[in-house]
């Protein structure tokens, strides 16, 4: 016999869901319809002469060969970061599970880029990587590898790759680490008394028992590498060499802050959240197949 | 006892507050980072104490385009600060703003606090006069790009003089690095020094309307055979490293001070940097111009920020910025400014301070940019420019030079783009500031 609790009063979900929606509509909901109704505005960066332009600020991102191969980039440079960071993250976190002595240092070791800032991190890199004093460059230079990220393109882009999925594997860590503790040992215990080797109870229990988190972290990342990177950018190549790192959202980001064309900064930024929009049903309507919970 | 000291504090408080008000408050937003905000600091707090009737507030808001972009949000919101330090990309921007900018020789005369512009260097104040002569903007610092070189190391390679010309400079980079120098010549900022400077330098437009000073129907001219020619050059002279790319910014200064290139052409600014970083003997002369455009150099243009009075405030407030833009071009003040940190002085009064002082004598090569920027009377090609969207003209710029340098365009090809590209962004700014 289930015993249940009845609420009679209609209105007590609402009030319990109204925090969470006031929030939604307020730094969510409004912003995005702002950007959609700047998309439409011709204006002078200071908002004294306004004219409404119908499609011409996407018209003439259309006309833009450099808008459009920047497409590309962004699928690369997203799918990439998102790989490199989960990546590691996963290895860690199987080396970080069965680490027995010291395992809380090795952990809030592990956490700590989560807390520095996008542009100090891209500081961080560039000063490693950078052609003239870094270290990296100087240790490539002995093995004949001539680095030089300023006029190299595919040096450039690896370089904003690591970077931003330098930031991200700290995130990535902590739900890897939290969804394998939450895997009952004696699962586990039970295939390696079966004879199953680490790497063998990794593949066949592990793995799948953490999916839904890897789905998650999928869509974080995706997300994360569209919309949080343009500080990274900024702070290493300024989307040079040419345009080569020039992703969507750091034109966004420079369109709009840099160089205050706010019309043509807000047009982008509608395409690029109708993109992550339609990755995300994407996302949820075949990669969440393959995912147990 | 306890409720009746609260009272008379607090009406002491009032009191006390009352007489601070008195002061005219003020606002001004800088993006001088660094000893330069200690050095602003000074001038403000210099002013306060100089007289009763105003009080200027100086507040840092971080670099050229954060200070820039929170004085025009700002403005937007309706608490725009009374004085606001543009650099000088943005100069159009602000220009096009009619119902947001106070130009500042109206705000002299407003106040009847006397401007006379022949007190000025022309070269300074031109970039910021209209067409007809009006200043818009009280220039702060400025500066200009001038050739450093490393003495000792064109002593190892039997080079005399420091190069006059392009072709001059051409000869030296290869024997720099023929005596082991691992790169010749390095430039910073590359589109102020290698197309903008270059160009006044030269005496040669690099856009129609007189560089956008007579209109916003401007457009650029700058895939003239004359910059794609010198550009081209120094690509080829990538091959041996006599040319070495080093960045969009200044940050090839580690290049020259590390002793990897032999010269560099930047911001005559760098002197506090060089001077602090450079274990070798280093000068710095004029910028090279080009013998095979003209045969002799005009005057070079000026880079930095100037301060832009914003509307919306009160009479008496303005009052007090004309007397704080007076109390800043006062050679005192002036002469201290450019002394301390390798600005240019804004004022004749300033620079023979200076000279007085003995400062050029100490310190040899500071006055370059003063002589290089008043070479000549400014002529339409070399006064200044003046184009909307620049920042983002810049970026595109920078993009296809880089396309240059790595070698996926020729010159031609690079500047053509550059221009087309360049040239929908001011169609784009004619558009929205009708």
């Amino acid at each position: 016999m289930h015993k249940r609790v009845h609420y009679n009063t209609s209105y007590l979900p609402y009030l319990l869901v109204a925090p969470q929606i006031t929030i939604t509509l307020l730094f969510f909901i409004w912003p995005a319809v702002q950007a959609l109704y700047q998309s439409f505005l011709l204006e002078d960066a200071f908002g004294l002469s306004t004219e409404f332009v119908w499609f011409d600020n996407f018209a003439e991102l259309y006309d833009s060969e450099n808008y459009l191969n920047s497409f590309t980039r962004t699928a690369f440079f997203s799918v990439s970061v998102a790989a490199l960071s989960m990546g590691f993250a996963l290895f860690f976190a199987a080396l970080a599970d069965r680490v027995i002595k010291g395992s809380h240092t090795y952990r809030t070791l592990l956490i700590i880029p989560y807390a520095v800032a996008p542009v100090l991190a891209g500081t961080l890199w560039l000063f490693l990587f950078n052609p003239t004093l870094g270290i990296v460059p100087y240790f490539l230079d002995i093995v004949s590898i001539n680095w030089n990220h300023k006029l190299n393109s595919g040096q450039a882009m690896s370089l904003v790759i690591i970077a931003a999925a330098w930031k991200q594997v700290s995130y990535n860590f902590l739900f890897f680490v939290a969804a394998m503790h939450s895997i009952p040992k004696s699962l586990i215990e039970a295939a390696a008394i079966d004879g199953a080797g680490p790497l063998h109870r990794f593949r066949t229990i592990i793995f799948p028992l953490i999916s839904p988190t890897t789905f998650f972290l999928l869509v974080v990342n995706i997300i994360y590498a569209f919309f949080d990177t343009f500080g990274i950018i900024h702070a290493i190549t300024s989307g040079g060499p040419g345009n080569s790192t020039e992703i969507l959202v750091y034109k966004v980001f420079n369109d709009g802050f840099v160089g205050l064309d706010l019309g043509g900064s807000a047009a982008q930024s509608v395409i690029l959240m109708f993109i992550v929009i339609l990755l995300t049903v994407v996302q949820f309507k075949y990669v969440e197949r393959k995912v147990e919970y | 006892m306890l409720k009746k000291t609260l009272v008379a504090a607090s009406v002491a408080a009032a009191l006390l507050s009352g007489a601070a008000n008195a002061a005219v408050e003020v606002n001004w937003w800088h993006a001088m980072g660094g000893t330069n905000t200690e050095r602003v600091n000074k001038i403000t707090a210099d002013f306060n104490a100089s007289q009763t009737d105003y009080q200027i507030n100086a507040v840092y808001k971080g670099n050229y385009t954060e200070t820039m972009t929170a004085a025009i949000a700002a403005f937007r919101a309706k608490k725009q600060p009374h004085i606001v330090q543009v650099f000088e990309v943005g100069t159009a921007t602000m220009m096009a703003a009619k119902g947001a900018v106070y130009p500042i020789e109206q705000v002299m005369n407003d106040a009847g606090v006397k401007l006379n512009k022949s007190d000025y260097l022309p070269a300074v104040i031109s970039y910021y006069q209209t067409p007809e002569g009006e200043l818009l903007s009280m220039p702060f610092n400025s500066s200009t790009p001038v050739l450093w070189y490393n003495r000792d190391a064109f002593k190892k390679a039997g080079l005399d003089t420091a190069p006059e010309t392009w072709d001059e400079v051409t000869t030296s980079a290869k024997k720099l690095v023929d005596s082991g120098m691992k790169c010749g010549i390095a430039v910073g900022w590359q589109s102020w020094g290698l197309i903008e400077n270059y160009s006044a330098w030269n005496n040669i437009a690099v856009g129609t309307k007189q560089n956008g000073y007579a209109g916003l129907d401007t457009e650029f001219t700058f895939n003239n055979k004359n910059v794609t020619a010198n550009l081209q050059r120094l690509s080829d002279m990538q091959a041996d490293g006599s040319f070495t790319y080093g960045g969009r910014r200044g940050e090839s200064l580690a290049m020259f001070t590390n002793g990897d290139c032999g010269m560099w052409i930047n911001s005559s600014a760098y002197y506090g940097s060089i001077k602090g970083q450079a274990k070798f003997d280093y000068a710095q002369t004029m910028m090279p111009f080009d013998s095979n455009v003209t045969n002799a150099p005009q005057n070079s243009i000026i880079g930095g920020a100037t301060l832009w009075t914003l509307k919306g405030h009160k009479k008496e407030e303005y009052k007090g910025v004309a007397e704080f833009m007076r109390y800043l071009s006062s050679a005192e003040v002036q002469s201290w400014w450019h002394q301390e940190t390798g600005y240019v002085p804004i004022t004749t009064a300033a620079y023979e301070l200076s000279k007085k002082e003995g400062f050029y004598d100490k310190n040899p090569g500071t006055d370059i940019a003063i002589k290089q920027l008043s070479l000549n009377t400014p002529t339409k090609n070399s006064r200044g420019v003046r184009f909307g969207n620049f920042v983002q003209v810049r970026d595109v710029i920078n993009a296809e030079m880089e396309k240059i340098w790595n070698g996926s365009k020729t010159a031609q090809e690079a500047m053509d783009d550059a221009v087309s590209q360049s040239n929908k962004l001011l169609r784009k700014f004619e558009k929205a500031n009708k």
